[in-house]
């Protein structure tokens, strides 16, 4: 019985610590699912399927890239090809994350892979490297606030989208980049950290110049993991850790 | 149904099977080797650091200043205080430097 209670009001505050993290995630998004929806609208899409893209995709750069062809009456099977290309980055997420949910149930990791965003990644990433357990209550409470205010503020961007205001003057155009930087901050304990971070820079704004966007963010990915795994082990530090 | 609908609905699938793909790739494999498990562990920064380095090319003084408040912040802050010094910086500088 004790244990019980114990293990219950453990979930629940797991939960609640994960809303907490999600906040900033929650505040830096919003500008952007509102956006979305106001731009899904101007680009033939009803209010209805804004909303579905946003439930359905959950990712905020290739619903931008998809809703964009979708105005330039890009072929269909090239829309989803690219939005395909923007998300294909989850693969090394998904790869990386596996390792710590693979104790939940099945339809738990089924659902948890279907939030798995940048920042959920990361987020949970960071608990997983302060030795802490990634249980399911914690991620839920890191993923849903985020889901739900995505899908409602995308659904707010199509009804009311001319009516947003400068969003330069506001600094919400950089607020993802900011936020991003400070994840990147938070894995710098991590061994070949600094080497991982210049050359993904480095490959990425190459590529970004030549191939151009979304390839860039994958061939930069590519490039910091495959100096992590060139560079001899004793570097990385896997084979020490027990 | 119209192509909208069904364009929603294959993007979601290719979305989710990008989200999904490591995982099933990297399960089939009982062990993890050392270069795998190094190469995984890059995984957080490599990709968070392509999402931040092309926006330097288009950046001015006023980003510039906000993502190093931002680095520096982290260096002793939590996710949240780096985030809103780093907003905050974003917002007073642009009113100057538009």
């Amino acid at each position: 019985m004790a244990t019980d209670v114990i293990s219950e009001s453990g979930g629940k505050s797991d939960f609640w610590q994960g809303v907490r993290l999600s906040m900033p995630v929650v505040v830096a998004s919003a500008p952007f699912a509102v956006l979305f929806g106001a731009l899904a609208v101007d680009n033939g899409f009803s209010v209805l399927e804004a909303f579905l893209m946003s439930a359905l995709v959950y990712g905020g750069a290739s619903q931008m890239v998809g809703i964009q062809l979708f105005g330039q009456h890009v072929a269909p099977w090239l829309i989803v090809l690219s939005i395909f290309a923007v998300n294909f980055r989850h693969v090394l997420y998904s790869a990386g994350i596996g390792r710590r949910i693979a104790h939940w149930p099945v339809i738990q990791q089924a659902l948890g892979y279907f939030i798995l965003t940048d920042p959920q990644f990361a987020v949970a990433e960071a608990r997983a490297a302060s030795g802490q357990t990634v249980g399911f209550a914690w991620y839920l409470g890191l993923g849903l606030p985020v889901y739900l205010f995505w899908v409602i503020e995308s659904a707010l961007g199509a009804v009311f989208g001319k009516l947003i205001p400068d969003t330069h003057v506001l600094g919400i155009d950089f607020l993802l980049p900011i936020y991003f930087l400070g994840l990147v901050m938070g894995f710098r304990k991590r061994p070949l950290w600094l080497p991982v971070v210049i050359a993904s820079a480095c490959a990425s704004i190459i590529a970004y110049k030549t191939v151009g966007s979304p390839w860039h963010v994958s061939i930069g990915a590519i490039a910091g993991v495959l100096l992590a795994v060139i560079l001899p082990p004793h570097h990385s530090g896997v084979e020490t850790r027990p | 149904m119209s192509t909208t609908f069904w364009i929603i609905i294959a993007g979601a699938v290719a979305t989710y099977l990008t989200r999904i793909g490591g995982h099933l790739v990297i399960s089939r494999f009982d062990n993890i080797h050392p270069r795998v498990e190094a190469g995984l562990n890059a995984v957080p920064a490599a990709v968070l650091t392509t999402l931040v380095a092309p926006e330097l090319l288009n950046a001015g003084p006023a980003e510039w200043a906000a993502l190093v408040v931002t680095a520096v912040v982290s260096l002793r802050g939590g996710l949240m205080a780096m985030f809103l010094a780093g907003a905050a910086v974003l917002i007073v500088a642009r009113q100057f430097v538009g």
